[in-house]
């Protein structure tokens, strides 16, 4: 029964990683850069639900309805104002942009404890504590909600890349930019659009886990770090892949917290990443196509 | 005057200026900034060498530093010797570190090397605050250190930085040097010339790792406390010394001098008069330099030069 609920636990929190790591995934696709600011754009989204929850009464659960938007507005910006500009630029390192996501991470943390304090907060919902009852197995109901929440929004974000006029035009501005270009597709736009729908995803996902962990200012690297992980097991610029890494990880954090030691539950997923890296580097992607 | 001369004497005036500063600044709060930016140009100019002229941008060099931390610490824990050994040992020990995780890393190129190196540097955290045993896990360290005067820990500081950089002129002017930038370049291009790649990368994450160690153990020694959370810290140390590079000038000898100088007094100067807001200061300083002068300030002297004369000549009213 340990080992049942172990697993259910860890693909239930795994779903909602897996949809702040698309928001990445996409943002990677496109642009072929790693946002290192990822985690903290979740962390800004977390502080939108949570104020909204706090000042206002609003449920978590809408209030990241509020959050999106505000992401997405912060996201655009961010890429218009700041990384895009940099594409042009001539500099020694080419990973000037990645450094510069850096930069606005720190930035954002910073803006946050400042406004905040680097006081642990968390948000108490009518619902937080209860659990339903799987057999002899008891599993949380914000983690519950959280995660199909999680998958609606996979499935719909799926449709929209496969079925709608931007998103086809993300897909193709992703596969090859130059191409795209010269079909008449305004690529700065839809990179711009890209960030923005990624900072909107890290939004929901940090809201869907308020619920579940504490804020504070420097959550955002917790989030970062798992999924950058995410990112490259799935394989980077897959949605689908990154939906499945989300679950792995998930599940391998719930295993080594189970049956290894709570310490080093983050240790389990770092490692699966290198080995991952090494081994296998298209992600679980290249099994599915080989 | 030639450009050469020129360079090797503005050298001796810096390193005249560094001996005498301690006989105008007597003060231990000064004599203490001057310290803590000894020990972030130490880091810096050795992630230099392997980030900025080898181009192999290192996001774990907390592991490092912390492993040269921890083998002084360790020694006075376990074996009741002065944590003064492990300015021999931590080096040593970060050295050879190097070694697997250079093997592993290396397989990876760009961005996958960055983000490998990342997960090291966290590895080692955890696991440092994990083996409870063995390291007094999250409680940290606390040394007694034998001597307090503040000079002591200057020169000895100033001496360590000054073995960094010459090393690393060295290594940068000889034949390794060009390979590195090569490397960096168009690591292709220099296979194809017949440049065993891997081996002149590790060729420069050993000394890196190396002198990062030795600024570890200088750490211990001079702050005499450290925990995991410290000394193997993603943000504050590992992010923080490529930004200071970064800001000073990557691939150059003096940028991560000039970084450390800058972020270390901008640090303090608005911890005393924003207070809670010098990092975000910092981060947005950081973030305008990015943009508008990305190879940092010592890299984009010519460009610095230029802006300034222009605007000297329109104001003298010349072309």
């Amino acid at each position: 029964m340990l080992l049942g609920q172990t697993i259910i636990c860890g693909l239930l929190l795994g779903g909602m990683y897996a949809l702040i790591a698309i928001g990445m995934t996409l943002i990677m696709g496109v642009m072929k850069i790693i946002n290192l600011a990822h985690g903290a754009l979740v962390m800004v989204g977390m502080y939108v639900t949570y104020v909204c929850s706090k000042n206002y009464g609003i449920d978590p659960y809408i209030g990241m309805f509020i959050a999106m938007p505000v992401l997405f507005l912060l996201g655009c910006l961010i890429q218009k104002y700041m990384i895009n500009r940099l594409v042009e630029v001539d500099s020694i390192l080419p990973e000037n942009q990645v450094l510069l996501t850096v930069g606005i991470m720190l930035v954002l943390t910073e803006a946050a404890r400042l406004m905040f304090k680097s006081d642990y907060r968390s948000v108490t919902t009518s619902y937080s504590s209860d659990t339903v009852f799987l057999g002899a197995m008891s599993i949380s109901v914000p983690l519950l909600i959280g995660f199909f929440i999680a998958m609606v929004f996979t499935l719909l974000l799926h449709l929209f890349l496969t079925k709608t006029d931007i998103g086809k035009s993300i897909r193709a501005t992703s596969q090859d930019r130059d191409a795209a270009v010269y079909m008449g597709i305004n690529s700065s736009k839809i990179t711009m659009i890209t960030f923005g729908i990624g900072a909107a995803l890290a939004a929901a996902g940090g809201s869907l886990l308020l619920p579940l962990f504490y804020l504070f200012p420097d959550v955002g690297h917790l989030f970062t770090a798992k999924s950058f992980i995410i990112t490259i097991l799935g394989g980077m610029g897959s949605t689908m892949g990154a939906a499945v890494g989300g679950l792995i990880l998930g599940l391998s954090e719930s295993l080594g917290a189970t049956y290894i030691n709570m310490g080093y539950k983050d240790v389990v997923g770092l490692v699966i990443f290198i080995l991952v890296l090494l081994f296998l580097p298209g992600g679980f992607r290249s099994l599915v196509k080989r | 005057m030639n450009m050469l001369n020129k360079k090797f004497l503005l050298t001796i005036a810096f390193i005249i200026l560094a001996v005498l500063i301690p006989v105008v600044i007597k003060a231990p709060y000064q004599l203490h900034i001057l310290i803590l930016i000894i020990i972030w140009a130490i880091i810096g100019t050795s992630w230099n060498l392997l980030g900025g002229y080898a181009g192999q941008v290192s996001f774990g060099h907390a592991a490092f530093f912390g492993l040269g931390a921890y083998s002084a610490g360790l020694l006075t824990l376990h074996c009741a010797l002065s944590p003064w050994w492990g300015i021999l040992l931590g080096p040593l020990v970060a050295a050879l570190a190097a070694l697997p995780i250079g093997m592993i890393c290396f397989r990876l190129r760009g961005p996958y090397f960055a983000l490998a190196m990342l997960a090291l540097g966290e590895i080692f955290r955890l696991v440092f605050l994990n083996l409870t045993d063995f390291t007094n896990g999250a409680k940290g360290i606390l040394i007694m250190p034998a001597i307090t005067n503040k000079m002591f820990y200057y020169y000895t500081g100033l001496g360590m930085l000054a073995l960094t950089l010459l090393a690393t002129y060295l290594i940068v002017n000889s034949k390794i040097g060009y390979y590195l930038v090569s490397i960096r370049e168009d690591q292709d291009a220099a296979t194809s010339l017949g440049i065993p790649t891997t081996l002149y990368k590790n060729l420069a994450l050993l000394p890196s790792a190396f002198f990062t160690g030795l600024a570890g153990a200088f750490y211990m020694n001079y702050v005499a406390f450290i925990d995991p959370n410290i000394v193997f810290n993603l943000t504050n140390v590992s992010v923080m010394v490529i930004l200071v590079v970064m800001l000073g000038g990557v691939a150059t000898t003096w940028g991560p001098t000039i970084g450390a100088a800058i972020y270390i007094f901008l640090g303090e100067y608005f911890r005393t008069t924003l207070g809670s807001a010098n990092v975000l200061i910092f981060g947005i300083l950081v973030c305008l330099i990015i943009m508008f002068l990305p190879n940092g300030i010592a890299g984009e002297l010519d460009l610095l030069k230029r802006l300034t004369q222009r605007k000297k000549a329109s104001l003298s009213g010349g072309v």
